[in-house]
């Protein structure tokens, strides 16, 4: 008797099973595909329940006739081995290719094809997609809050300047490549911080910074003709001293009052707004918390007492309160505390309080690189003679550090991803620009729009640097 | 005094209720090469960990190159910039690459220039024939060859005293002999050393004398020849019968 085998190929049978179960597949991809981009229903003869699931079926019935163990064309032995191992996994595969399909039309007609971006009012906004006009012409404020227009340019220089200097280590000669932790950790927060906060702030307190720029140029001018022996003490001294003597010898606020210098409008940290507040807000943050972050998880591994129980407290407080009641209470209450005639910018204090509040967390990510450590570690680094400092500089925290870089990463992303809730302080940064766009009486029910446009550029952050993360990882990995 | 390099006298150690090291007495001449064994668990690692101070013993004193080891720190870590100690499990630092490892202590403990702590560093690796591998990373080189690097960073601190604590137990057999080889040239060119080991062929070519302890205490201290000879007490005689 004949052996009848409708489901199992054999050689004889091999191309009519792959030439059928291609066509049933294409067959159900091509009814989906009509479906979804031209509203045409192939099937629609049959009742409702069945139309729906006979794609999915005759793909499914597809798809068990062209599983070959092996075939010897390529497409065809990925697709076996990749998405149609075995029944379970084809019918997966088809019901996500269904759902890309179906959701693809929608998408599409929202973010390009039905959307607006021409015209400068909502009236234009007719179509029943997004309309980007809302997000052109609010642009400005989204990036750069409620600070007056025509000084923009100076967040944009300090922006410039700051990742211009930034750069700068990847053009270090040999001969300065050692100075370039220093020049990250000390040097270049101090001066990102003169930048931001002297120079977009503006006013009066403008000149100190200008002070500062011209004690740098002319230091460093000078600096050309000073043995190398001395360069080190050098540059502390001579920049101080010319900034002293502008500051009070020479007296450049009485030439200001004279009108003979202009100074650079005032603008108050509650002006401050949008995607630039964003990037200032997480880039102090990170800066800061990262150091702290390292010595609360050294202190907490201390033997002495004192350290290692203040540690303790500190990690803990920080790691038990949420952080929209940190930035409340540093707002609110945290004046309370400080005599009359003291002030200290909210900006500032709200810097501060999410360094703090990330610290404890970066303390514990970093605590944990440190316990991964072989204790022979510690061992070979005392034997050589090394104290804690040196021991921990030079052997311990490179490895834990390294270890630790996804950990840190985490820390980091949530940090900038945080920062919005310096809404309950007043201060606006994209996404609270956002709210109070979408309250505005003329630009009602564009919420949509704005929520995609901030979480595209929340994304494009993040990713930017959880790859950057992930490079550093690359880089370090010293092991076989 | 003057050629007695370590001395220590009536040090007793507890690792909390428990006596791990009762009542040693124990000196070092300079120039000797001394083999410590025992069994497991005797106290033979903690004794010459207690010599730089790896461990605190709580009673009596160990007094290194005229220096006595107390809580003070710094004399702890001059006494250990003299004083090199080479690991069961090598510890190189998996970091640096080979050549770093040897100079990082020369160049941040000593503050040998980096010129000068290089050349040191290969021409001590070129003594353990690994300078061909100066540039790879620890991870990269076979267990001997780690071994090997390890005790070239020991010696480029130029110590005064080498402490050995069982350097050839995590490795397998075939690269033990290139670990020994290594210290036994070290010890022909006059290196003063305590070797903690249970390599008995080692110790009957380069020791002057061997060290027998067990259970915290030293059970037997003789020359070389006399210890394999004719062991005194009944505990040694039973250890080297099984072990040799």
């Amino acid at each position: 008797m004949k052996q009848v085998n409708f489901l199992q190929p054999n050689n004889n049978n091999l191309n009519t099973y792959l030439f059928s179960g291609t066509i049933l597949v294409a067959l159900s991809i091509f009814i989906v595909f009509l479906n979804s981009f031209f509203k045409k229903d192939l099937i629609s003869f049959l009742p409702g329940t069945i139309s729906f699931f006979i794609p999915l079926i005759l793909g499914f019935i597809g798809l068990h006739l062209i599983r070959i163990d092996y075939s010897g064309y390529k497409f065809l032995d990925a697709i076996n081995k990749n998405i149609n191992t075995n029944n379970f996994n084809a019918f997966l595969s088809l019901l996500i290719v269904f759902v890309i399909i179906k959701s693809l039309p929608p998408l599409l007609s929202w973010f390009i094809l039905d959307a607006n971006i021409a015209g400068d009012s909502k009236d234009v906004c007719t179509g029943s997609g997004a309309c980007w006009t809302y997000i052109k012409i609010w642009f400005n404020r989204f990036m750069y809050g409620m600070y007056p227009n025509p000084e923009q340019w100076r967040i944009n220089l300090s922006f410039v300047a700051l990742a211009f200097l930034g750069c700068v280590g990847f053009f270090a000669t040999e001969k300065f490549k050692k100075y370039l932790t220093l020049y990250y950790v000390v040097v270049y927060p101090i001066i990102a911080f003169f930048f931001i906060f002297f120079f977009i702030s503006g006013g009066p307190i403008f000149f100190d910074f200008s002070y500062g720029i011209i004690a740098a140029v002319i230091s460093i001018i000078l600096g050309f003709f000073i043995p190398s022996k001395f360069k080190m003490y050098y540059f502390i001294i001579v920049p101080i001293t010319i900034y002293i003597l502008l500051k009070y010898v020479f007296f450049y606020e009485e030439l200001i009052e004279l009108g003979k210098l202009e100074a650079l409008e005032w603008v108050e940290t509650g002006a401050w707004g949008g995607l630039s507040l964003t990037f200032i807000v997480s880039f102090f943050c990170l800066i800061f918390c990262f150091p702290i972050g390292l010595f609360l998880s050294l202190g907490r591994r201390s033997d002495l007492p004192i350290i290692k129980y203040i540690s303790i407290g500190m990690i803990e407080f920080w790691r038990g309160v949420p952080l929209i009641t940190v930035l409340f209470m540093s707002s609110v209450m945290f004046p309370m505390f400080l005599p009359e005639d003291m002030f200290i910018d909210k900006l500032v204090r709200v810097i501060i309080a999410i360094s703090l509040f990330e610290a404890a967390y970066v303390a514990e990510v970093i605590r944990g690189g440190l316990q991964a450590l072989p204790r022979g570690q510690y061992d070979a680094a005392k034997s050589l003679g090394m104290g804690y400092w040196k021991m921990h500089i030079l052997v311990i925290l490179p490895q834990a550090l390294k270890l630790v870089i996804p950990g840190i990463a985490n820390t980091f992303l949530a940090l900038v991803k945080d920062t919005p809730l310096i809404f309950v302080v007043g201060l606006l940064e994209i996404v609270g620009m956002l709210n109070l766009a979408k309250t505005n009486p003329e630009w009602l029910g564009f919420a949509m729009e704005g929520y995609v446009f901030a979480s595209v550029l929340f994304f494009i952050i993040c990713y930017a640097m959880s790859k950057y993360s992930y490079n550093l990882e690359q880089k370090y990995k010293t092991e076989r | 005094m003057s050629d007695k390099i370590i001395q220590i006298t009536e040090m007793n150690k507890w690792f909390g209720d428990f006596q791990v090291l009762k009542n040693i007495n124990l000196e070092v001449e300079k120039n000797k090469k001394i083999v410590v064994c025992g069994p497991s668990g005797s106290g033979k690692s903690t004794l010459i960990r207690c010599i730089n101070r790896l461990e605190e013993h709580q009673q009596g004193s160990i007094i290194v190159d005229g220096n006595e080891l107390t809580e003070d720190t710094k004399d702890i870590e001059k006494i250990r910039a003299e004083v090199g100690m080479v690991f069961q499990q090598f510890n190189l630092f998996p970091h640096l690459s080979i050549l770093d490892n040897c100079t990082l202590a020369p160049i941040w403990v000593k503050k040998m220039p980096k010129k000068e702590a290089e050349d040191l560093a290969l021409q001590h690796l070129e003594k353990v024939q690994i300078a061909d591998q100066a540039n790879k990373y620890p991870g990269q080189l076979s267990g001997g060859q780690q071994q090997r690097c390890a005790i070239a960073r020991a010696l480029c601190m130029e110590p005064k005293i080498m402490l050995f604590d069982e350097p050839t137990s995590a490795l397998d057999p075939e690269m033990i002999k290139e670990v020994l080889d290594a210290m036994v040239n070290l010890a022909k060119a006059g290196m003063t050393m305590i070797v903690v080991t249970h390599e008995m062929g080692f110790a009957k070519e380069v020791a002057d004398e061997v060290i027998f302890m067990d259970e915290g205490m030293i059970v037997e201290r003789a020359e070389t020849k006399e210890f394999f000879a004719n062991p005194k007490s009944d505990r040694t005689k039973l250890f080297l019968s099984q072990i040799l």
